[in-house]
């Protein structure tokens, strides 16, 4: 059995961390698993913990009026779900559910908000990679909201 | 500029007048797409390559620019086209029904290099309505499995509903080691896919991008960012080609409006390799 270190450091978000840093980040990590349906958090709930996706699928949706239930995206194996626990007020923008059967590594945000105040390197090295992770997002969804498949004249 | 083949193609049988062909038959794709097969009524034009376009022409109604979508070493005479019905023309194409008969110019246009991926891995992406010109090179793989290491597809569509062969491509994925990802832009909490930009199927896709050669069709900006994930990843923009459209109307190189810089797309083109074609994709004028 892999331990929470060899899992934590398959996502590019952690790879290359120093083995003290991974050491903190592993003491607020946690293996969960969820059915297919399963809710793994609300929108509009403190957003207390992220998940690193070891298997399945993890849809993030919102509620658009007359439209039900819409995913926004997803993400799978090696990706970050969750970024809100990062910037207050710590509440989940989204709600995320789980697409089919889904295997994580559950984070406590808050142990690890508390380990980044304690140590200033480990707090920047992490932000600037969420940064990355946001960054990536942004793009992701400048590219969505250019509707680029959408209708065209000949 | 030219990359492939760039011959004008004036001298070719049905190059100016349109030659008659019958819808054979007709298949509904999703809720606006359709592919026809037509069968030539009499003379039949050249035999179309991978990449290639025809100018298909609704009698009283127009000529539009559609690549063939076929399984090109099958369909013998037979012209396969995967048409979206979108304006005035493509309608009146979709709505013809099997017997009623269309004209047909071409084939225009220079070819997939297919062969610049033998003994590598070879990657199609394929956005929207970009799928069909990129189906001739699945085919072509899967009939010639043996030329080629990974076979990978990846598709993004803009909703479940708007996406092309789903079936075919489940096929794909049994035949390809899976190697079939698709995604959509957004979707109802029943689509048990993958949601998101194409771009974000190509860090994790399944191909090594030391010397994968992949073939990219889909809106232009759509190509823009995924030759900047492939590029992210590792493959270099000498093994990266894409298909280029523009409004095209005599498909020979005479009229000038598909014309990009120095190039006409529908002599030189449509096919280009990224290397050749980037310094003109980053002039907005252009």
């Amino acid at each position: 059995m892999r331990t929470l270190d060899a899992l934590i450091t398959e996502s590019p978000v952690f790879r290359g961390l120093e083995q003290d840093q991974l050491d903190l980040v592993a003491g607020c990590a946690s293996n969960v698993t969820f059915d297919a349906g399963e809710r793994l958090f609300g929108e509009g709930d403190p957003a207390d913990t992220f998940y690193l996706v070891r298997h399945g699928i993890v849809a993030v949706d919102t509620y658009v009026p007359n439209r039900g239930q819409l995913t926004i995206e997803t993400a799978g194996p090696g990706e970050i779900v969750g970024w809100s626990w990062l910037v207050p007020p710590y509440r989940w923008h989204f709600t995320g559910r789980a697409v089919e059967a889904v295997r994580a590594v559950q984070f406590d945000g808050a142990c690890l908000r508390q380990k980044c105040e304690d140590d200033p390197l480990l707090g920047y090295d992490l932000l600037t990679r969420f940064a990355q992770v946001l960054v990536s997002r942004l793009e992701a969804t400048h590219f969505q909201l250019m509707d680029v498949y959408g209708d065209r004249n000949e | 500029m030219a990359t492939v083949t760039s011959e004008p193609a004036l001298a070719v049988r049905g190059a100016m007048t349109p030659l008659p062909y019958r819808v054979a038959r007709k298949r509904r794709e999703n809720h606006d797409n359709w592919t026809l097969e037509l069968e030539p009524v009499d003379e039949a034009i050249e035999p179309i390559g991978p990449g290639q376009f025809t100018m298909l022409y609704a009698f009283g109604v127009g000529e539009v620019p559609i690549s063939t979508s076929g399984d090109l070493e099958h369909d013998g005479t037979t012209l396969v086209h995967t048409i979206r019905a979108v304006g005035a023309v493509t309608k009146a194409l979709c709505a013809a029904g099997a017997g009623d008969v269309l004209g047909v110019r071409g084939p225009f246009g220079n070819t997939w290099p297919v062969d610049a991926a033998h003994g590598r891995d070879l990657v199609v992406v394929g956005g929207g309505v970009g799928l069909p010109p990129l189906r001739p090179i699945v085919y072509h793989a899967l009939r010639h499995r043996k030329d080629f290491e990974r076979v990978v597809v990846l598709y993004g569509g803009r909703t479940p509903d708007d996406l092309l062969f789903r079936r075919e491509l489940d096929r794909w994925r049994g035949r390809l080691d899976g190697n079939v990802d698709v995604t959509v832009d957004a979707a109802g909490s029943d689509w048990t896919g993958k949601v998101g930009v194409v771009t974000k199927l190509i860090p994790q896709a399944a191909f090594d991008p030391e010397t994968a050669v992949c073939y990219v069709v889909g809106p232009e900006i759509m190509m823009r960012f995924t030759a900047r994930a492939l590029i992210d990843r590792g493959v270099t923009r000498d093994r990266i080609w894409i298909s280029m459209e523009r409004t095209m109307r005599c498909g020979v190189g005479l009229c000038g409006h598909c014309q990009l810089g120095p190039t006409l797309i529908c002599r030189d083109g449509p096919v280009y390799r990224l290397d050749e074609l980037a310094p003109l994709l980053e002039v907005p004028e252009l």
